[in-house]
């Protein structure tokens, strides 16, 4: 029976269908993708590491661990890698690179992807580097040229395509330049003070419980700060970071999939209203509502399991296209392949919200009265009246609470996001509603005929005002929030890249060194904007406590990282224009050895801390211990491009303490940074120089890809919201057929019924336009307030300009549905109608 | 007296996919200016086809239909709205009104499709002759069948037509309130000087007009004067 009802109808039914397709076809691209690389990290989690256990720490390791590093493994590497200038000579290029100086068989999983191939493992041989393939595109270097680490040449013996572990990205930010270990003394960067990471690799050519060795490791290393990794913890670090991203993605599918649900509801709606007289008839010769609803609750799922198929075979030919779209950001080749339990997931998925959505018009079956074979009256059962109908919403929720918790794992912001969806879908509920009310109490009876009737389309019986608002939107909210977040990130960093900020930083200067590169630095004609010096220290102690009590305690709120983190630290007898002092008293000055130093935090990190005005905090200056006070907490203002502090000690303590200087400039061109760069660096070659327009222009990169593929996601959610749209349009159509051609009899021109018709959905595409908008501004303003903590000044123009297309979008398609309408002859219609 | 209508040799065929059906074969009658005319035949006749070739509302598929001297057959289907905007009037069985707009506003549609300006006092003195102008501000939907129709029947003769065309008037309509719409086409129809052509199978409706065709299988069988 189910079947044989459907026959007629159809062509509604698979306007339901379209609906979901691309719902369903983003979410199975991204949980096939989310499986496929979940596989592909645990199968290259060892060539991820390179090893079977890294040790690594951001000091030299202490004598006393020395012994136990030396007993790890049957293979060791041994490797120190910082950040430095490098030249080129033959170009006379410089670049601040990640230096790393190795020595050993690593990596003894994967291997040093170069050009030529053996230059991986022979450059150890002699005193030869390994270059980052887009640093050697970058100064046109060639294998066999020179290249200046610190005080020695090296000859570039391969380019370096691919290091374990390595991503498009991390590649752009620190390109390495790997050199032989045992010439870093010759290099002269290896100096104390110097900012070296420490890494040990170890191979075990022999069965190694590898877990049971971290266990047994780890208490003692993290006494020392030093960091043990296994390919079973890089493996669940990397799972979990990319479980985040493919979490986040997964969300952005679900809305398109929300958005579909709009459009299903939608659908049902209508189709039930043209099957009323066969649902009349049906329970006139005996049907009871249990069995009329059942009829159409099988339908529905057939349907809506035809939509999650055609929309899973769609997702797994899409997620081909995802490994490309994500490329730089993993660390793993990703291979492509049918996942059949995110197919699965998709179905699923897809009936579930089939059915959910559908059983809103669906439940008023039940109360569908054989006396409309007499007198058609389709009335809904009013919400109040009919619980059923609260369930089914209840249920929808939950659905989506649910759906976002097996993604997040995040109880309040599955709330949160649940509580987004529904306070934008009732804005725009009330919204709607209040325009049909607003339009009726207020109608403008002097206007002309063709704008009244406009106009009176949007409350007249059948309208789809409230679908279309909501689904456009909603959709138009979600693409602009998407674009307003983009701008707010971008417009972060551009924030500082303006004209005469600073825009170099040179750092590492010697204190000796330090008059000599002021001189030179005025010499070029550039300014020296600020210069501070940067002593290097830990915390030891926090009222007491250490890291190891706060190891040993799990319920302190201290966490250990406060103590492992390793600190550069000023001392000055003044406040910086971006500082200001929010609670105790600034003491710039020490005067007597014995005097308490009293310490200046700011705020946040000292709420990171658990600490307030008065406690104790001893620093270890590298071996020195200095007990402090905390003097006073400051608000910083980080987004100036200045060297800014988490704490600032006073002069007259720290100014014997190893330490080096910060130069900050602004240069006015690139030939200019070229220039000065080279200078400095054959000068003073332990310098590394950071320019800020190269730094500027990564991460604006890095945005674009990012805000690549979240376009890329969100662009389903838009192809969403235009097939919502055309079916909406489509169902209405049906519904004005009858007006348009008796307005046709009548004598009104094609022209006539296009303008109705325009003016119609320009109000309907303006209004819901202009309601997304207004909501995505809502939200973006609060995600700039409270998540990104800055200013959010939307451009006006780019949101016109959406605002037009959508409006536009609306209009045309409307248009293009009606074109039937004044094509037929309005006898064949008057007569279909009558 | 003048010829407002004109139908030649008139003939429309559908096309389905096996084959041809012919609705209307070589029809052949002429009206004249303010007569009534009704045409009346079984179900299936082919008498509302009729009606919608000579109103412009259909194309035939051979044949001349001349409207007040126009020959509709020939002409776009714009250029037939605006012919049926300036000469033709029409009721119809379920009252085709439009339900978004109030009894008032439907009356002025024809005229504001017009470009008319200050329709308003034409469309009350209307619904006043039809006895609606209490109702002026209420929807279709708050309107009794009859009244709709009377609603139909102000909104008929809002353009001042040279021709009305009626499709069962009161196909929809009790006894009572078929007597009181009938009785109102009539004289409005008169006071307005309107040719007058209505489809109906009721013979008593038809006997008040001053002629009636009779369509069987497609064809005019026969045209007889009522002596009215």
């Amino acid at each position: 029976m189910a079947w044989r009802d459907s026959r007629r109808n159809r062509s509604r039914l698979f306007l339901f269908i379209s609906s979901i397709i691309l719902g369903i076809a983003a979410l199975v691209a991204i949980f096939s993708f989310g499986h496929n690389l979940r596989r592909d990290i645990d199968q290259q989690a060892m060539s991820l590491i390179g090893a079977d256990v890294t040790i690594s720490s951001n000091r030299p390791v202490s004598p006393e661990l020395q012994p136990l590093l030396d007993s790890l493994g049957d293979l060791r590497s041994e490797e120190r890698s910082f950040a430095s200038m490098v030249f080129f000579p033959r170009s006379q290029g410089t670049r601040l690179v990640q230096v790393r100086a190795l020595q050993g068989g690593y990596p003894y999983y994967g291997k040093l992807e170069t050009t030529p191939a053996e230059a991986g493992t022979s450059f150890q041989n002699g005193q030869q580097a390994l270059v980052d393939k887009t640093v050697m595109l970058q100064f046109g270097a060639k294998v066999g040229d020179s290249l200046r680490v610190g005080n020695l040449s090296f000859e570039i013996a391969g380019i370096l395509n691919k290091a374990p572990g390595q991503t498009g990205i991390s590649a752009t930010v620190a390109p390495a330049v790997y050199v032989p270990l045992r010439f870093l003394a010759q290099t002269g960067l290896d100096q104390k003070g110097s900012r070296i990471n420490y890494r040990y690799y170890y191979k075990y050519n022999r069965e190694v419980d590898l877990k049971a060795l971290a266990n047994k490791l780890e208490p003692r290393l993290e006494k020392e700060l030093v960091n043990l990794e296994t390919a079973d913890s890089e493996r669940e670090n990397l799972g979990r970071s990319f479980e985040d991203l493919t979490s986040f993605l997964a969300l952005v599918g679900f809305i398109a999939l929300l958005l579909g649900s709009i459009g299903v509801a939608s659908a049902i709606h209508v189709y039930m209203r043209e099957k009323l007289p066969s649902i009349a008839i049906l329970r006139c010769m005996g049907v009871s509502g249990r069995q009329a609803f059942l009829i159409y609750v099988i339908q529905i799922l057939g349907i809506g399991l035809v939509g999650s198929v055609l929309g899973a075979a769609l997702g797994t030919a899409v997620q081909l296209l995802l490994p490309q779209v994500l490329q730089d950001l993993l660390p793993v080749e990703v291979t492509v392949g049918v996942s059949w339990l995110a197919v699965g997931q998709g179905v699923l998925i897809g009936l579930v919200i089939s059915l959910l959505f559908a059983l809103l018009p669906l439940v008023s079956i039940r109360n569908i009265s054989p006396l409309n074979t007499l007198r058609l009256s389709y009335e809904n059962t009013s919400l109040l009246k009919d619980p059923l109908k609260w369930l089914v919403y209840a249920l929808i929720l939950l659905f989506i609470f649910g759906f976002t918790y097996l993604q997040t794992r995040q109880l309040k912001d599955s709330f949160y996001f649940t509580l987004g969806v529904l306070v934008a879908f009732l804005v725009l509920v009330g919204i709607a509603w209040a325009l049909m009310w607003l339009v009726r109490r207020f109608f403008p009876t002097s206007w002309s005929y063709l704008w009244r009737q406009g106009l009176s389309n949007l409350f007249r019986p059948n309208n789809q005002t409230l679908i279309l608002i909501i689904s456009i939107g909603l959709g138009t909210a979600f693409i602009c929030t998407l674009y307003f977040v983009q701008s707010i990130l971008l417009n972060r960093i551009t924030l500082s890249a303006s004209e005469n900020q600073p825009n170099m930083v040179l750092f590492d200067i010697q204190p000796a060194q330090r008059e000599a590169v002021t001189r030179l630095t005025r010499a070029q004609g550039l300014p020296v904007i600020q210069q501070v010096p940067i002593v290097t220290m830990r915390v030891e102690e926090i009222n007491g406590l250490t890291a190891e009590k706060v190891l040993a305690d799990t319920t302190l709120e201290v966490s250990i990282r406060a103590f492992q983190r390793e600190m550069r630290v000023t001392f000055r007898d003044s406040l910086t224009s971006s500082e200001k002092i929010t609670q105790g008293t600034w003491r710039g000055k020490v005067a007597a050895p014995d005097d308490t130093v009293f310490v200046s935090l700011d705020q946040s990190y000292a709420e990171r801390l658990k600490v307030e005005v008065g406690d104790t905090i001893i620093f270890n200056v590298q071996g020195a211990l200095i007990p402090t006070v905390v003097g006073s907490l400051r608000k910083v203002d980080w987004n100036r491009i200045q060297t800014n502090f988490l704490v600032v000690f006073p002069t007259g303590v720290l100014e014997e303490a190893p330490q080096f200087h910060v130069l900050i400039t602004r240069v006015p061109t690139a030939q200019a940074s070229a220039a000065f760069q080279q200078k400095v660096v054959r000068q003073f070659p332990n310098i590394s120089i950071i320019d800020l327009e190269l730094i500027l222009s990564v991460i604006d990169e890095l945005l674009e890809k990012i805000g690549f593929v979240i376009r890329f996601m969100g662009a389903f959610s838009i192809m969403t919201g235009v097939v919502v749209l055309i079916s909406s349009v489509l169902i209405s159509k049906y519904q004005r057929m009858r007006e348009s051609v008796l307005l046709r009899t009548m004598g009104a021109s094609r022209k006539q019924i296009y303008a109705i018709t325009a003016l119609e959905y320009f109000f309907l595409g303006a209004l819901a336009a202009g309601t997304g908008i207004v909501l995505s501004l809502a939200g973006s303003w609060a995600l700039a307030r409270f998540s990104f903590e800055t200013e959010f000044s939307p451009q006006l123009l780019p949101v016109l300009v959406l605002f037009g297309l959508i409006s536009t979008l609306t209009v045309v398609i409307g248009l293009f549905n009606s074109r039937g309408v004044v094509n037929r002859s309005p006898l064949e219609v008057l007569r279909a109608e009558a | 007296m003048n010829t407002i209508l004109q139908i030649q040799n008139l003939s429309k065929t559908y096309q389905s996919a096996e084959r041809t059906l012919t609705v209307l074969e070589n029809i052949n009658f002429s009206i004249d200016a303010g007569s009534t005319v009704a045409i009346v035949g079984p179900s299936g006749s082919g008498k509302t086809t009729l009606l919608g070739l000579c109103a412009g509302l259909d194309r035939s598929s051979a044949g001349a239909v001349a409207l007040n001297g126009i020959r509709l057959d020939e002409l776009s289907e714009d250029a037939r709205a605006q012919v049926r905007n300036q000469h033709v009037g029409f009721i119809f069985q379920n009252f085709q009104l439009l339900p978004t707009l109030t009894a008032l506003e439907n009356v002025m549609v024809p005229l504001e499709l017009r470009g008319e300006k200050n329709v308003q006092p034409q469309a009350l003195e209307l619904l006043d002759k039809v006895g609606l102008a209490s109702r002026a501000h209420h929807y279709p939907a708050q309107l009794s069948g009859g009244e709709q129709q009377r609603v139909s029947l102000a909104r008929a003769f809002s353009n001042k037509p040279k021709i009305l065309f009626a499709d069962e008037p009161t196909g929809n309509l009790d006894a009572e309130t078929s007597e009181k719409v009938v009785n109102l086409l009539f004289r409005l129809n008169q006071d307005a000087g309107t040719t007058l052509v209505l489809v109906t199978h009721d013979l008593e409706l038809a006997s008040k007009t001053q002629r009636i065709l009779r369509v069987k299988g497609g064809k005019l069988v026969s045209d007889e004067r009522t002596g009215v």
